[in-house]
């Protein structure tokens, strides 16, 4: 029986006409349930990332409806402390930190890179029942008793308690293995797995993130796995290394803590980056300027990121050199990121700009990005930061760069590979208009909350000061323009699957290899081995109207 | 052709020339699937290096921070026990080496056996943890939440030695129920995986043997010291030796499990041991020392769980002469998580036991 | 070599003169972005997260500046193909590295700087011991007087050493830019002086649980005169044991942070209407709510916890805390709740 299902794989020449896709190549829940197929599972993890948007969407309107007035709208101090707390972290461990690596990263990394698949299905499909697991484990702690923590944890609050801390904490834990073992595959992938001709140099830049991300999982999230242990075994044990009743150091805990979740940062943005050169470049129908810089910054921005964890308590009470040392490398994570935008920006240099709805994205992330980077100056200076530090400033710091950035570049990339990934085109306008919203929402949102937090609004507030309460409220009405836009993006997405065109092979023009193969692509991607060439050359790629699509002439 | 293709079907038995039944589909050629294995073995060793490293990061800390409870905490470790179980994981470390390097000359008897001897090494590490960590919980040497001042009040004796000892005789007895069923049907393949599991789950009881041993011979004082050393001597080489072991350790199975507590002498007398040191006999200062303690030993003995259980999976491969020079991918890769787990252990007996 | 020095030396000073340029900007009164500037950091504070926020606005204004004009420039349009040959310019590149580098290393330096003269704390200080807990905090001034607002004189140097009886909490003055972590199981300590006499919000800015957002408190920056005022009238308590249980309740202990008189549920059960009346008890049965009950509770918190407090352990003991004639003035204060 394999025989005749291994033999087309030495021959490839048999199968070239072999109809159907991945999509439809085999059927049944069973077929999806247990499939090793990276696209599959890549599909399966966007389902689930963005429910778990959904669901942390809904939360934070719910804060900001509630802190629509200053002694609060509708909820006790106690249920916004556990709402704040659930959005915190279902944003960060169940939407940011898998989104773009493990749903679109599982999608296109194989067939950008030109292998069939990644090195390890079953590791693969194992992450993703882990993610599962792990939601499912924090959600239902989180949700049947409140917590209210915070998503830091930070003790001695969370050894104190009522709520389930070793339960969520446990999730964490569980959903820290499944980012560990997408993040080893990945590596192994890209190391082992490139066709020949795929040299590290032509890989296209979102591998490159994608790699530097992978590093940072691998060798951040064990601390985080050893953390929460740790934090279990305190409240379980009292093994006394982070309770301040049992002589241990409520700062070490912070130390652990942020060892992990300040490269987790990078675990959230660094693939947006990478989504934002390909986006750049494919819609400028230009190559991207300055390739290598990119990809080096990447790996620097990985590297450095490990560094810096520190700035995250410049007021607990380190010691003055340290704090010192951590501000200095703090500045030096800003290089990269700024030869990044740059970069960007002129790759539209003498291209060749089509504003179609990944564009906007794009350069909506170009606009909020640079907002969330250059707020992120004062917060590292250490005078400023003693103001500022736990403020709303430093909220809409963290929501420019994750919302504005790594969401508006996920968002960006769903429109952008869309077409590859469900072989249906969406509304050109419908996409457009959901860009614009989601642009003036999000600005509407966030820009107050830089000027509360240099007046002095300090965050995880359920109440505040009267003089705060029109800012809140400009906030909050922002929060409900872009949730709006939010709900027109899904309406065009899922409008899509039902009267959306076929989707052409290339609808964009793109020089990378998943615009090679067929639109969704086949179950083992390449029928033949791809030819691999470029990645960012366009010439000879023209629009054909009868095709519906760009086809490359020579 | 198309509609049998189930994603699955690099389970296949058959051997094409091709793309043998071991190479998975999406792999080229087994170059590629051995080296894609190893760098994602090394990996995983990486990850879990550093995992262990917050843990060493912490006893860093906290020994810099209060070296005085960490000299005076550490006496309560029983150094032989920790130099026993050295000895008997550094040799385990040469059976898996010695299992790779038959797996890789497809020598699959010599595979299986080396196999089984790092496997039945992990249980006796096993046996002498659990004596040692039943006696301290027995003297109420707890981590800092549960600490109990020694020499001060009243620790709450349990038999918690029996109640470690439980599941490996339910394994015991479970083992040799199959061994003995493969004999009577003359399966060759299920007496090859049986066997093994038997002589592991003794192996265990033999540990425990050791460690009730050496740990008696603490009650005796120093004097005696030097006579021990050379009883332990003969034990270690005895190790090895697991049908001796698993009669002795049998007999010692069946009297001492149905709820016959080992006698209470055997073990270290609180009162002997130095606690002239009111200021750091309490919970927030040794009470620490053993958060530590607990926390990294016990996080290595779930390696060495893991290890056991992926060990057995080889032998189940092993048995069914999957491993062969083209491929063994596997034992190599289990072998390096072995000697890593090992490495660690080598870095845990002299940070935690030989502090004095 | 020489010629790069002066080059340095001249960027140094005009770096100077921006400086001042900024300085002059900020003002000394609320301003769009910032509260009133009522220590010696805010100005420091304000001119330089200006300066800051006016290059990072220059750096905005450009990239999008670019953004918007290339998005027009190159447009795709019939009859207009882009030249793709425009990927690489060292000098560009290497220009758009080494600018943000220096101006890096200059908000580094000047960020540094300012955060070592909050750091140096000086010789002569006024100390108060400053007490978090959740969720409310108390000030300890010389000879023993406890308030839960802190007064300051104007002109004069403060220093606080801090600590935490239960979690991390944080004190936040905006008004003095100022921001410390009260980390429990060691003294933190901060210091600021106060420039202008007046009131201000203090603030909790680490979370610390149910009640953060309600873990103010009140700045008063006084004259020396007005402050010895208030010091002599503090070390003398009221005449009438229902005024100074009053002034426990409200000010000295902090009771109010956890027990309201008007009958709603902070944390603690309210003190209104229940003196004489009957409690029920988290174990079972009822208690008269007398002078003994009171006096137990405050002493023992948990010896007799009330029906829906279960978790009477919120409450720390006040053993040892409040002298006796203190506990007879809070019961007679509750008593008087009950005739209102």
């Amino acid at each position: 029986m394999s025989a005749v299902i291994s033999k087309p794989l030495v021959a490839p020449v048999e199968s070239a006409k072999e109809p159907g896709n991945f999509l439809t190549h085999t059927s049944g829940f069973l077929s999806w349930a247990l499939t090793l197929d990276h696209k599959r599972i890549g599909l399966m993890y966007l389902v689930g990332v963005m429910s778990s948007f959904l669901l942390g969407g809904v939360l934070a309107l719910v804060v900001r409806a509630h802190l629509f007035y200053a002694d609060g709208a509708f909820l006790t101090l106690k249920q916004y402390n556990q709402i704040f707390t659930l959005h915190g972290a279902v944003m960060v461990f169940l939407f940011i930190i898998p989104s773009v690596p493990a749903a679109l990263g599982n999608f296109l990394l194989p067939i950008m890179l030109g292998a069939k698949d990644v090195a390890f299905p079953r590791l693969n499909l194992s992450s993703f029942y882990l993610w599962v697991g792990g939601a499912i484990f924090f959600l239902v702690a989180m949700l049947t008793t409140g917590l209210d923590t915070g998503w830091t944890f930070y003790t001695p609050y969370s050894l104190e308690t009522t709520g389930p801390v070793v339960l969520a904490t446990m999730g964490v834990f569980i959903l820290g293995f499944s980012s560990i073992f997408t993040g080893l595959n990945f590596i192994v992938t890209i190391n082992t797995m490139r066709p020949p001709g795929m040299t590290w140099f032509r890989m296209p830049l979102l591998l490159w993130a994608i790699y530097s991300t992978s590093i940072i999982q691998v060798l951040a999230t064990p601390v985080l796995g050893i953390t929460m242990l740790l934090l279990m075994a305190e409240r379980f044990l009292g093994i006394g290394i982070f309770d301040p009743k049992l002589n241990g150091d409520p700062v070490t805990y912070q130390h652990f803590f942020w060892f992990y979740s300040h490269p987790a940062v990078y675990i959230m943005i660094l693939p947006a980056m990478g989504i934002i050169s390909e986006l750049m470049s494919v819609h400028s129908h230009k190559g991207i300027f300055g390739y290598r810089m990119i990809a080096y910054s990447s790996v620097a921005i990985a590297l450095f990121g490990f560094l810096v964890w520190g700035h995250h308590m410049f007021t607990s009470g380190m010691a003055n050199v340290t704090t010192i040392v951590f501000s200095a490398l703090t500045f030096t994570v800003s290089i990269p990121s700024a030869i990044k935008v740059f970069n960007w920006l002129f790759t539209m240099y003498k291209g060749t700009v089509s504003l179609t709805t990944p564009m906007l994205y794009a350069l909506s992330f170009m606009f909020l990005f640079t907002i969330g980077g250059l707020t992120g100056l004062p917060l590292g200076a250490l005078s400023i930061d003693r103001h500022f530090h736990d403020t709303y400033f430093v909220v809409a710091h963290f929501h420019y760069v994750m919302m504005g950035g790594t969401l508006v570049a996920f968002l960006g990339g769903i429109f952008h590979w869309w077409p590859k990934m469900v072989g249906k085109m969406y509304n050109e306008l419908g996409g457009q208009i959901s860009a614009g919203i989601v642009f003036v929402g999000f600005n509407l949102t966030f820009l107050p909350q830089f000027v509360l937090g240099t007046r002095g609004m300090p965050r995880r507030y359920a109440t505040y000061v009267p003089e705060f309460e029109f800012l809140h409220q400009l906030s909050t009405y922002g929060a409900f323009l872009l949730g709006i836009g939010l709900f027109v993006a899904l309406g065009v997405l899922i409008n899509s699957l039902f009267r959306g065109k076929k989707a052409p092979t290339n609808p964009w023009g793109g020089a990378t290899l998943e615009w090679v193969c067929s639109s969704p692509p086949p179950h083992d991607n390449f029928s033949k081995p791809p030819v691999v060439g470029d990645p960012y050359d366009f010439r000879g790629l023209e629009y054909d109207a009868r095709e519906g699509g760009y086809v490359r002439r020579k | 052709m198309s509609d049998i293709t189930i994603p699955t079907s690099e389970h296949a038995d058959d051997h094409s020339h091709d793309h043998p039944a071991w190479l998975a589909h999406h792999f080229d050629d087994a170059e590629q699937q051995f080296d894609s294995g190893k760098l994602g073995m090394w990996l995983f060793l990486v990850t879990e290096v550093l995992f262990f490293s917050g843990m060493f990061v912490a006893y860093a800390l906290f020994r810099s921070l209060h070296p005085e409870v960490f000299v005076y905490a550490s006496q309560f470790l029983n150094a032989k026990l920790g130099a026993i179980n050295t000895g008997v994981l550094l040799f385990s470390s040469l059976t898996m080496a010695w299992a790779v390097r038959a797996a890789q000359l497809s020598q699959q008897k010599i595979l299986v056996s080396m196999l089984a001897m790092t496997l039945s090494c992990a249980a006796m590490f096993l046996g002498v943890k659990a004596v040692e960590y039943t006696h301290k919980w027995d003297l109420g040497l707890l981590p800092a939440g549960m600490y109990i001042t020694q020499g001060v009040a009243e620790p709450n004796h349990g038999n918690w030695l029996q109640i470690l000892c439980i599941p490996a005789a339910v394994f015991a007895v479970i083992f040799a129920g199959w061994y003995l069923f493969a004999l009577v049907g003359r399966n060759r393949f299920q007496l090859q995986i049986a066997g093994p599991l038997l002589v592991a789950s003794l192996c265990f009881f033999a540990g425990v043997q050791l460690g009730v041993f050496l740990e008696s011979g603490e009650s005796h004082g120093d004097a005696h010291g030097s006579g021990h050393g050379a009883t332990h001597g003969d034990h270690h080489e005895g190790a090895g030796d697991h049908a001796a072991h698993a009669i002795i350790v049998d007999h010692m199975v069946a009297t001492s499990i149905p709820g016959q507590a080992f006698p209470s002498e055997v073990f270290v007398d609180p009162k002997r041991v130095g606690i002239d040191e009111p200021e750091i006999n309490q919970r927030g200062r040794a009470g620490i020392f053993f958060g530590i303690y607990y926390m990294m030993t016990g996080i290595h003995a779930v390696h060495i769980l893991g290890g056991m259980g992926v060990i057995t999976w080889l032998i189940v491969k092993a048995a069914r002469h999957e491993f062969h020079s083209k491929y063994f991918g596997p034992v190599d890769n289990v072998g390096l998580y072995w000697h890593l787990v090992d490495f660690i252990w080598i870095f845990l007996f002299p940070l935690l036991y030989l502090i004095r | 070599m020489r010629q790069l020095f002066l080059n340095l030396n001249e960027l140094v000073f005009s770096l100077r003169t921006v400086e001042i340029m900024f300085f002059l900007i900020a003002d000394q009164n609320k301003t769009f972005w910032f509260p009133e500037q009522a220590s010696t950091f805010a100005p420091e504070v304000d001119w330089f997260f200006l300066a800051v926020t006016y290059i990072s606005l220059a750096f905005f204004v450009l990239i999008v500046g670019f953004m918007v004009y290339f998005m027009y420039a190159y447009r795709e349009r019939p009859g207009y193909r882009g030249s793709p040959e425009a990927l690489h310019n060292n000098a560009l590149e290497i220009g758009w590295t080494v600018v943000p580098t220096i101006i890096a290393v200059w908000i580094f330096y000047r960020g540094t700087i300012g955060f070592l003269d909050m750091m140096t704390i000086p010789a002569d200080t006024r100390d108060v011991q400053v007490v978090a807990k959740k969720w409310a905090w108390s000030f300890g001034y010389p000879n023993g007087v406890i308030d839960n607002e802190l007064h300051l004189v104007v002109n004069e140097p403060a220093k606080m050493i801090m600590r935490s009886d239960d979690v991390l909490h944080s004190l936040f003055v905006p008004a003095f830019r100022a921001k410390c972590d009260v980390v429990p199981g060691r003294y933190a300590t901060m210091w600021f002086e106060p420039t202008k006499t007046g009131t201000y919000d203090l603030f909790c800015s680490e979370y610390c649980g149910d009640q953060h957002s309600k873990m103010g408190a009140k700045v008063v920056v006084h004259t020396k005169e007005e402050y010895d005022a208030w010091f002599t009238k503090m070390q003398i308590p009221p005449s009438d044991p229902v005024e100074y249980g009053k002034l426990l309740y409200a000010k000295t202990m902090g009771c109010a942070s956890c027990h309201s008189i008007d009958g709603a549920k902070i944390v603690g059960p309210s003190f209104k209407g229940t003196w004489g009346g009957e409690v029920a008890l988290a174990v079972g049965g009822t208690v008269p709510f007398d002078e003994n009950y009171v006096r137990e509770s405050v002493l023992n918190p948990q010896a007799k916890a009330r029906a829906g407090y279960e978790k009477a352990s919120l409450m720390p003991s006040y053993q040892g805390r409040l002298k006796e004639e203190q506990i007879s003035a809070l019961i007679a204060y509750m008593k008087s709740l009950k005739s209102e």
